[in-house]
């Protein structure tokens, strides 16, 4: 007997879901208090208990899915869950379709296309007419239906999902379909507002269609090759573990819509740990002098301004193609939390170095100021390849004499210098003048000093050199700047 | 494999007399009572509230601003008939406005009064007296756990709080007791729900979200808007409800700094009733646009994609 709760964790925490022991037990308790037979529920009950952040439902949803396919997930599994139990019983059978779940019970194999009764045109016209009524069980059918007749799918072939996503799709010519639904939707003296509304919500339900057939395609491959292999395959990482360097189209989605909120969260936490430490030591004097009040009892404590010293920031960025996301990214995040600071002051460069600190203090959103940069920022001085010696040395002769004790200064890039010369000594000699030099790279730290980086040469000038790789490890970083 | 029922637990650890009866007999009939009282859920917030019934936990809510956090607690309260008692929380919230207060000025004139009387009281006799009930002012936590009659808890914007203050909470959160050094521990009499609300500005602690189930509120989807609207405004049709419900589905896709909130939605759809509308036409949508989005730049955006067509507006 499976201790299924206990396997579906494992994946979950692979996935970086951060789940507890206490909320393994509470899970556990929780499924014993409802009806197991009823899958929604399950669902609910897990992820009410599992799953402590909004931004991991859908991590969550997708093992979910993996591991209580539903044929797989039988009752029986569920009820061993508990592991004090899971030794016990031997004898139940272990038949994945004695009591399945509630739900598409039905049993099939891979399919091996063109087996389906209907012809082309008729599932185009099934998915049409379902799609159009709102039929969410006709549109599940239809989904079958796609993926029997075009993915194609063969037992045991080492493929992902997205391949047979993929062929299904191109096979079912979405376009088509998107502007029969909008035709249809579309009455004839619908002005442009009412066109708009019909065109969106044509493409809500194309997106639902194919949610519904991966779902579909999840579901035969768990079959396939159990949830365990699947899981490792289809897990996506959560957006501030993705990595900034390689992050495809889809990630670079994600990644730009968590930005935001986790830099408005670190500016929270930061505006607050500062108005906490704002409280000085007690002021005796007028604390005495308060109490006279409360017949000499010191009731109400006073206390002393401190001091707080805000740090100068300067950061210096590559932009140049391959790590501009994450010089965006630094960007957003450092401005976002600019009062902590009692300055910062932003430059980039690729062979030429700029100054954007304006573009910041014109917008009170970062991300608007961000997407200016590219535009409006000079940096190109000659081939447009990155020359950290030429920046380092554009700086150092327009800016040196603004760097001094109170000055942080953060540099970030790869440090592929493209065989330029380094110019370390320039960087010695801001060191010299700052607080604190730090470099960010993005690249892993296997990668360092190969090929054209000379992160190496510039390291000794440093207080410090971090990896940076994901929107985890650059607010960590940026949060102790502060 | 013997199932444990978490209520019954409970009902001993606090020492009731009886396991109160749960609440609701599945999630059907959540998404029924609540409907009745004005509030339309979904299959996964009636869910959560129904295991909260019957697992007898907190219910964390986190979401947008204005996605009905703060409402779903109140429905609750009406559907079953319990008195809601609410904390809003805020920063600087301690103990002494969320828990319990010692009423120091009748504690004074105590102990003035006793000094007058006999210079030789006893002190510890003293100490007893004014630390008893009779001083104890109560606050909304204590409030709920004294309760006898069936209450609902809200602790609502717990974000606001500093991440020490979260502390006061995690008694009642996992023991249903408060405990007061002078006192001792208050168990509760009943088994409050509780709902705690936020809006997601800062993380909350391991320790407090260990002890909630969790609910995520996000914006609902068009059918759900729909009869919301038509629920919350009176005298609105359903075929304006559903335009409304289908230009808030299409802003929110936008990528706007703010997206309008359910509040928007509604106050949108009131004053759409009010100036006779029947249907949305273009003028409109761009007359009234900024009662749905606050920022300059959120219009503009907005007003281009939706009714811009490349066309200049008079
Ligand atoms: N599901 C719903 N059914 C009925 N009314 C709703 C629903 N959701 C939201 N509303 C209405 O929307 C308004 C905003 O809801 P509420 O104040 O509860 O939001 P909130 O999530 O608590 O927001 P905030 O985070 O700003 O406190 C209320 O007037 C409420 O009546
Ligand atoms: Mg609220």
């Amino acid at each position: 007997m499976r201790n299924l709760l206990g396997e579906f964790i494992v994946e979950l925490r692979a996935a970086g879901l951060p789940v507890s022991m206490s909320e393994h037990v509470d899970a556990a308790r929780a499924l014993t208090a409802i009806d197991i037979s009823d899958r929604d529920m399950v669902k609910a009950c897990l992820a009410a208990t599992l799953v402590k952040n909004g931004d991991h439902m859908p991590v969550f949803s997708t093992a979910f899915d993996v591991y209580f396919s539903n044929r797989h997930a039988s009752g029986a599994d569920l009820g061993e869950m508990n592991e004090e139990s899971s030794n016990a019983d031997e004898t139940k059978g272990d038949d994945p379709n004695a009591t399945g779940m509630r739900g598409s019970g039905r049993s099939r194999g891979m399919g091996g296309g063109g087996g389906s009764s209907m012809s082309a045109e008729e599932l185009a016209e099934m998915l049409f007419k379902a799609m159009q009524s709102n039929d969410l069980n006709s549109m599940r059918s239809g989904a079958r239906e796609a993926v029997d007749r075009y993915a194609g799918m063969e037992p045991g072939r080492p493929v992902g999902g997205t391949y047979y996503l993929y062929r299904t799709l191109r096979n079912l010519d979405l376009d088509t379909l998107m502007d029969r639904l909008i035709a249809a939707g579309t009455k004839a003296d619908a002005d442009g507002l009412e066109e708009r509304l019909v065109k969106d919500e044509a493409k809500a339900k194309v997106e639902a269609l194919k949610a519904a057939i991966e779902a579909e395609i999840r579901e035969r491959l768990v079959d396939d090759r159990g949830a365990e292999a699947l899981g490792k395959s289809v897990r996506k990482p959560l957006p501030e573990d993705i990595d900034v360097m390689h992050a495809n189209r889809d990630e670079m989605a994600q990644l730009e819509r968590a930005l935001k909120p986790l830099s408005r969260k670190l500016a929270t936490r930061l505006a607050r740990r500062r108005r906490k430490r704002r409280r000085g030591p007690i002021d005796l004097r007028s604390t005495v002098r308060r109490s006279l009040s409360t017949g000499g009892v010191p009731i109400d404590l006073r206390f002393k301004p401190p001091h707080p010293a805000k740090p100068e920031i300067v950061v210096i960025a590559d932009i140049s193609g391959s790590v501009a996301s994450f010089a965006r990214f630094t960007l957003h995040m450092v401005h976002a939390i600019s009062s902590q600071f009692s300055k910062v002051r932003s430059f980039v460069f690729v062979d030429g170095l700029d100054e954007v600190t304006h573009l910041f203090e014109e917008s009170d959103d970062p991300a608007e100021a961000v997407a200016r940069i590219n535009s409006e920022a000079d940096v190109i001085a000659f081939d447009g390849h990155s020359d950290y010696g030429r920046a380092l040395l554009v700086f150092h002769e327009k800016y040196a004499s603004t760097i001094n004790k109170r000055t942080a200064v953060l540099i970030l890039g790869d440090a592929r210098n493209n065989y330029h010369q380094a110019h370390a000594e320039v960087l010695a000699d801001l060191k010299f003048r700052a607080r604190n030099v730090y470099w960010l790279n993005p690249e892993p730290t296997s990668y360092w000093n190969s090929g054209d980086s000379v992160i190496r040469e510039y390291a000794p000038y440093c207080d410090k050199v971090v990896e940076c790789r994901s929107l985890r490890q650059l607010e960590a970083f940026v949060g102790d700047l502060a | 494999m013997s199932s444990i029922d978490p209520r019954q637990e409970l009902a001993d650890r606090l020492g009731l007399a009886e396991v109160p009866p749960a609440r609701f007999e599945n999630v059907a009939e959540v998404i029924e009572r609540l409907r009745q009282n004005d509030y339309l859920s979904d299959e996964a917030i009636a869910s959560v509230t129904f295991l909260a019934d019957r697992l007898a936990k907190p219910v964390l809510v986190e979401g947008p601003a204005g996605t009905g956090k703060t409402a779903l607690a109140k429905a609750v309260a009406d559907a079953v008939g319990a008195r809601l008692i609410r904390l809003q929380c805020y920063e600087g919230l301690d103990e002494s406005k969320a828990l319990y207060e010692w009423n120091y000025r009748k504690q004074l004139l105590r102990i003035q009064a006793g000094r007058s009387e006999s210079s030789a009281e006893d002190w510890s006799a003293l100490e007893e007296d004014i630390f008893a009930e009779e001083f104890l002012l109560t606050r909304p936590l204590l409030e709920a756990i004294s309760a006898t009659e069936p209450v609902v808890l809200l602790i609502d914007e717990i974000d606001r709080v500093e991440l020490e203050t979260e502390a006061l909470l995690l008694e009642i959160l996992s023991e249903y007791q408060v405990s007061i050094p002078e006192l001792g521990t208050v168990k509760a009499k009943q088994i409050p729900m509780v709902f705690l609300t936020s809006n997601n500005t800062r993380e909350l602690s391991e320790a407090l979200k260990r002890r909630c189930l969790y609910l995520y509120v996000g914006y609902p989807d068009v059918e759900r808007e729909r009869d919301i609207i038509i629920s919350r405004v009176p005298g609105i049709s359903t075929a304006l409800a559903e335009q409304i419900a289908r230009v808030v589905r299409s802003l929110r896709n936008l990528d706007l700094k703010k997206a309008p909130s359910v509040s928007e939605t509604l106050d949108w759809a009131r004053t759409l009733v009010l100036l006779g509308r029947e249907e949305i036409g273009e003028a409109d949508a761009v007359a009234t646009l900024h009662i749905l989005l606050k920022y300059q730049a959120d219009l503009e955006k907005a007003t281009k994609e939706l009714v811009g067509r490349g066309k200049a507006l008079a």
